[in-house]
């Protein structure tokens, strides 16, 4: 099959009713975002504005006996320096470190981490400053794997942290923060069912998300108390509340602007910056901008963990699956929170197994505290459990996409973790990846095949709307979600197809806190869902409105009226009707004019699967894997704009690879990492890849009013298992690490 | 505080002179100094090409250029791509193709896309990739960047 016998990006659509909804509209933000216009949370400036940097910690384990800043404060142009002390005190241990993440007070918890921060006229004044600081430190030993940390010697991070069993405080100090787990069946007869067993051990390191933006925020603490911080974040509420949580200051006096933002990816979640920068300015009056380099966005930020998982599954010969165990130990960083929670509830779920435990242990290490990365923890499970399917495949002599097949989770199946399915694509993925011309195809010459499928549950969560309608017929559309990858324009889309309008005649702008109500993060895969739908309703709101100005001009009963393609008509009159804009000309004669509004909690939250096929070649004297050929095929409910839902899919695909073939940070032995740039942290280059070709699946999900399920997130779980599976089909090698750079795969011999 | 150097260079077209002191880089006086905050910083040592701008023909990253490396410097920036509210076809090619998300890598994919269309008006796939190996763009997979490239390299050549 050569590349021109198949569309690379298709779309297999269950509805196309739509006007709006499947079309590819250029993005309102775009002309603003190819001409340089568009303001990012680095761009933004304030007069008077102030520089700010931050003095790290240069140990990844160590007592901080003392800080000395009066040298610093002499140094001509620094105009304030804040530690720890400058926070208000802290109410329970919890709020204690996540104040210590951003300015630690007793303990540097790892290398890189914040001690204190200095405001200055320029940035170089406020970097010499920094050098003038004197911090003296006990060095402890660092503890930098779940290995090492869940040993019955390790050195302890927290004198305070007992691990939570199952629920229940053992009052025992360790740097095992808790031990869930999940029992569905009995795993024992399970695997005395089984006719064969897989048993593996897996090994990730931590990685990056990588935006090309590093994290940022200005601030401006003003005199009559309101705090207001201008940043890129994923969630302008989220900084307002942990800014007034961290601060003591009720939510209302704090006001967040979320500017234009590049990338995040989960990791622009937390805040890290924007407290110091509130600090300083406080102290300074002044507003401040600090902005990090990259090196502390790699060291100071918060990547996805290092992991160990043991996977077990048995099956029957038919190719059943009986039982599947997981032990999964997820590297916390410095504090408890590591995405094992969420790990659990994925590495099994694409199946129906009858029994099945999972272990999870959220393990403190000397690294920082992790933060979200694209479906959290299930690239991890998935690097385990989809290689050992492959496994079971090759023992059986089965296809291992009809091995998926054969097992694979539908609506009513129940989940290794409790919920059971509503309607789901997970079949429907698994097909479209069989019918494909790429697992159609033969393989090149010397190259290797691999699959596999992931699931992510998403989220919902709360949104809020708000729709004025304009004289000229279009209307302005605000909303809370800032708008990393189109977002604006899929929301804008879901007014537009009910109000019948263009969408060029919805203007969406993402607002600030003190505009729009409480809008959640833009994560989880929720933003077109849940914003969409606020959006949605609230379209409905107007729409709702205008019938009744309709109905009003033309004394007539409302309820004999309609609203369809953007005109208001009535159902029994044909005389009467008139369009959308006709309307919006006289608002202001007829009433006053008309806005909507809609706050939203869906629950209707749909799981999306995401499933691959790659082709890779492996150079057997350097060890080198060079992906051919890839497709991504995912369920992603409804496209809304296809191109950016396309964007998405090929972009977690190339996350992945990067994720299973180059990424990792070096830890020395002391606990630094030594490859905090972006050459030596290798990315994947445009040169390092081929096409990413897509499929788009359509379940749609009965949750949401044109069925969207979310697609940022489950298309980042499948690759490292998937390039995994395709280098064991090219060369032999079981590869049971990431990444699967060439060292590690010449250092493994062929099964 | 170290003195100033009065620098002269053309942007855009358009003369421009600025201060700045000896250990500011292109990218700061660009950003900070001049106003053009349409250059992005992505890791200010040469490995993301978020900050490229042309000098006198060759697309340089702007991070590893002092200010006062520019004395006399015809310098391009994203800023200047668009003629007037005419946005360049591969302006339009990028918006029409979906090529970017968040749009950080943008300017820097534009300038540098821009220098090889104007040497190499019908590049390959590979030339292209090759080409823009210099920039990193952590969103798309890079998959719709270079079907934009090759939609603005057929646009131009219609032209
Ligand atoms: S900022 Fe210049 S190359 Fe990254
Ligand atoms: S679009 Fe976000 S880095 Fe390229």
């Amino acid at each position: 099959m050569t590349t021109a016998d198949y569309e690379r990006n298709m779309v297999l659509a269950t509805d196309t009713d739509y006007k709006v909804i499947g079309t590819r509209p250029v993005r309102h933000d775009g002309a603003d975002k190819v001409t340089g216009r568009a303001i990012y949370g680095a761009d933004f400036d304030a007069a008077g504005l102030l520089h700010g940097k931050i003095l790290r910690s240069p140990h990844a384990h160590a007592k901080i006996i003392s800080i000395d800043t009066s040298k610093a404060e002499k140094l001509d142009g620094v105009k304030a320096v804040v530690t720890s002390k400058d926070f208000p005190q802290s109410e329970s241990r919890k709020d204690q470190w996540l104040k210590d993440n951003i300015l630690a007070s007793d303990k540097a918890l790892y290398a890189g981490q914040a001690i204190a921060g200095v405001a200055a006229s320029n940035p170089h004044v406020a970097e010499s400053a920094l050098g003038l600081i004197e911090v003296e430190y006990e060095v402890l030993p660092p503890v930098l794997t779940t290995q090492e940390a869940m040993a019955s010697n390790a050195s302890i991070l927290h004198d305070s942290l007992t691990t939570e069993e199952l629920g229940e405080d053992t009052g025992v100090v360790s740097n095992v923060a808790s031990h869930s787990q999940h029992v569905k069946g009995d795993i024992s007869k399970g695997f005395e069912d089984a006719d064969v067993i897989i048993e593996r051990e897996y090994n990730t390191k931590t990685v990056h998300q990588g935006y090309i933006e590093p994290h940022n925020a200005t601030a401006l603490w003003s005199p009559d108390g309101r705090l207001h911080v201008w940043c890129s974040t994923q969630g302008s509420f989220v900084v307002r509340d942990s800014l007034a949580e961290l601060l003591d200051l009720p939510v209302s006096m704090v006001r967040v602007t979320p500017t234009e933002i590049g990338g995040g990816f989960g990791g622009k979640i937390p805040i890290y910056v924007e407290p110091v920068a509130a600090l300083l300015s406080r102290k300074t009056g002044a507003p401040v901008k600090i902005v990090m380099s990259r090196r502390e966005t790699f060291e100071a930020s918060g990547p996805t963990p290092g992991s160990q998982i043991k996977i077990k599954i048995g099956a029957k010969h038919d190719g059943t699956l009986t039982a599947a165990y997981a032990w999964m130990a997820m590297e916390a960083g410095a504090y408890p929170g590591s995405p094992v929670g969420a790990a659990v509830q994925c590495v099994f779920s694409t199946y129906d197994v009858e029994n099945s435990t999972i272990d999870g242990f959220d393990v403190v290490v000397n690294k920082p505290k992790t933060a979200a990365y694209r479906a959290p923890g299930a690239p991890n499970a998935a690097f385990g459990a989809e290689q050992a399917i492959n496994e079971l495949a090759e023992k059986l002599g089965m296809d291992p996409i009809e091995l998926r097949l054969k097992n694979v989770a539908k609506e009513g199946t129940r989940r290794p973790d409790g919920p059971v399915f509503g309607k789901i694509g997970a079949k429907e993925v698994l097909e479209a990846m069989r019918d494909h011309p790429h697992y159609q195809s033969d393989k090149a010459e010397g190259t290797g095949r691999g699959v596999s499928i992931g699931f992510w549950f998403n989220i919902g969560f709360d949104s809020a709307c708000n729709i004025a309608v304009n004289k000229d017929g279009s209307v302005n559309l605000t909303e809370g979600s800032t708008d990393i990858g189109g977002s604006r324009t899929s929301i804008a889309m879901h007014a537009a197809e009910v109000l019948g309008i263009p969408v060029e005649d919805v203007r969406p702008s993402v607002v600030d806190t003190d505009t729009i109500g409480f809008t959640a993060v833009t994560g989880g895969s929720r933003t077109t869902f849940a914003t969409g739908w606020a959006a949605y309703e609230a379209a409905q709101d107007v729409k709702k409105q205008c019938i009744e100005r309709a109905a009003k001009i033309w004394d007539v009963d409302a309820n004999g009226l309609q609203m369809e393609d953007g005109v208001i008509s009535s159902k029994s009159d044909s005389e009467l009707r008139m369009t959308f804009k006709e309307l919006a000309e006289q608002l202001s004669d007829t009433g006053g004019g008309i806005s909507g509004s809609a706050s939203v909690n869906p629950s209707g939250v749909g799981g999306s699967f995401a499933g691959n096929i790659a082709d890779v070649s492996v150079d057997p004297e350097t060890g080198k894997t060079t992906v051919e050929r890839f497709t991504c095929v995912q369920d992603v409910g409804k496209a809304i704009h296809p191109s950016y839902v396309e964007g998405q899919m090929q972009g977690g695909s190339v996350q992945g690879i990067g994720w299973a073939l180059n990424e990792e940070y070096f830890m020395n032995d002391e606990g630094t990492m030594t490859n905090s740039s972006l050459l030596d942290y290798r990315m994947p280059t445009s040169l390092d890849l081929p096409m990413i070709d897509t499929v788009i699946v359509e379940v749609a999900n009965p949750g949401h009013p044109f069925g969207v399920r979310g697609v940022g997130e489950a298309n980042i779980v499948p690759p490292t298992p998937t390039i995994a599976n395709a280098i064991y089909d090219a060369t032999g090698k079981r590869m049971t690490q990431l990444p699967m750079s060439p060292g590690a795969i010449l250092s493994v011999s062929p099964e | 505080m170290p003195a100033k150097t009065y620098v002269q260079t053309t942007i855009n077209g358009e003369h421009v002179d600025f201060l700045c002191e000896p250990r500011q880089s292109l990218l700061e006086c660009l950003r900070d100094e001049i106003g053009l905050t349409g250059t992005k910083e992505g890791c200010n040592d040469g490995n993301c090409g978020a900050c490229t701008v042309n000098i006198d023909g060759r697309i340089v990253t702007s991070c590893l250029v002092l200010g006062v490396e520019a004395e006399g410097a015809d310098i391009e920036t994203i800023e200047g791509v668009a003629d007037g509210s005419n946005l360049h076809p591969l302006q339009l090619a990028f918006l029409e193709n979906a090529a970017l998300q968040c749009g950080i890598c943008t300017p820097g994919f534009i300038i540098s896309s821009k220098a090889l269309l104007e040497q190499n008006p019908n590049p390959s796939e590979h030339e292209i990739r090759f080409w823009l190996a210099n920039n990193l763009c952590r969103c798309t997979g890079y998959d719709k960047i270079v079907r934009a490239v090759q939609d603005a390299a057929k646009r131009l050549q219609e032209a």
